[in-house]
């Protein structure tokens, strides 16, 4: 059988940055994943964007376990999805999988993993569109930036 | 950054180290459960993919392993709801539940359900289940463990899924 899980894009940074864009992304696939490992020089807040749209209208739902307390919360009617929770410095990886990003059907839903030295995150998150997704960014707060050696890489999935 | 996603030629997913075994698209009239039989014996780990919505009111969709229908599962979950984590299990159960569906119009949930060394015939299988919805207000996230008593290989996967249409469940093989 085919390989179905390929490589589509990757980057590492060779100085702070707030935000990297993947545009132009195929159709070819099923499914997107699009993993960050690295870490944030100030606020440590990272958030997902699709196509672009600075619009609120995308959503999140998390779980969190912070090594004393499990918690859950919600962001609503935002401008983008937001994936971590707060971790400065230290490296953090987040694994973000996007089901069906082509279809012109449906909204676009997220499944995500965020760990960091202070956090382990579970997040669903929602962008209420039915546009095929062609551009992901991934970006810091506005006065953030992604440290320097900070990799990103997006992976396309190919169902049979 | 702006990064073009053209082909990248890249050694961090070996080649062939995740294939495509089989998808389930549910069409018009919906579905009441998926199958995924004479699966191959051939690799390390499964995977499934889903987007599903549901095709009724509320419920739990499950998953079952060859056909048993015994009290042989046993499963727990960690939820989010937004506003609190809770936990809960089921044991000697008849199946796995996978997830909570509430049956909205228009929002699909989506998931991954990791099935682990699934062909070997020496250990119980554990399978673990990332899953969620939202809802612009509501929704919920979940982790999910589920155990199967029984050192068979798997080669035959029910899902209990109440579809709707453009509901779809990939299932993959991870070479190991």
């Amino acid at each position: 059988m085919p390989a179905t899980y390929e490589p589509i894009a990757t980057t590492t940074l060779g100085s702070t940055q707030n935000q990297v864009d993947f545009n132009t992304i195929s159709s070819a696939y099923t499914d997107l994943v699009l993993v960050f490992n690295g870490g944030l020089t100030s606020t440590g807040d990272i958030w997902l964007r699709m196509n672009s749209d600075t619009g609120s209208n995308y959503s999140r739902t998390r779980l969190t376990g912070d090594g004393s307390t499990a918690a859950s919360t919600r962001n609503s009617a935002t401008s983008s999805i937001f994936v971590s929770a707060g971790t400065v410095g230290a490296t953090a990886n987040a694994i973000i999988n996007i089901q069906n990003y082509s279809n012109t059907t449906t909204y676009k839903t997220t499944v995500s993993r965020f760990n960091s030295s202070t956090f382990a995150v579970a997040s669903v998150g929602l962008w209420r569109s039915t546009s095929a997704i062609t551009t992901l960014s991934l970006r810091a707060d506005s006065a953030d930036t992604f440290t320097s050696g900070s990799t990103f890489t997006l992976y396309g999935i190919k169902a049979a | 950054m702006q990064i073009l996603a053209a082909p990248y030629k890249s050694t961090a997913v070996a080649a062939g180290s995740f294939e495509s075994i089989a998808t389930i698209t549910v069409g018009v009239g919906g579905s009441s459960s998926e199958t995924f039989s004479s699966i191959p014996q051939t690799y390390k780990h499964l995977q499934i993919r889903f987007i599903t919505r549901s095709n009724g009111g509320a419920y739990n969709p499950t998953i079952r392993f060859n056909s048993d229908s015994g009290a042989n599962y046993s499963w727990h979950y960690l939820d989010g709801n937004g506003a609190s984590a809770t936990s809960g299990s089921g044991t000697s159960d008849t199946s796995i539940i996978l997830a909570s569906l509430d049956g909205t119009a228009s929002t699909f949930q989506v998931g991954i359900i990791d099935i682990l060394d699934y062909a070997n015939t020496s250990k119980y299988k554990t399978i673990r289940v990332l899953e969620g919805v939202d809802k612009n207000g509501s929704g919920a996230v979940d982790l999910w463990s589920g155990n199967w008593r029984s050192t068979s290989a798997i080669s035959t996967i029910l899902l209990t899924f109440s579809s709707a249409q453009y509901s779809q469940y990939a299932l993959y093989g991870i070479n190991g």
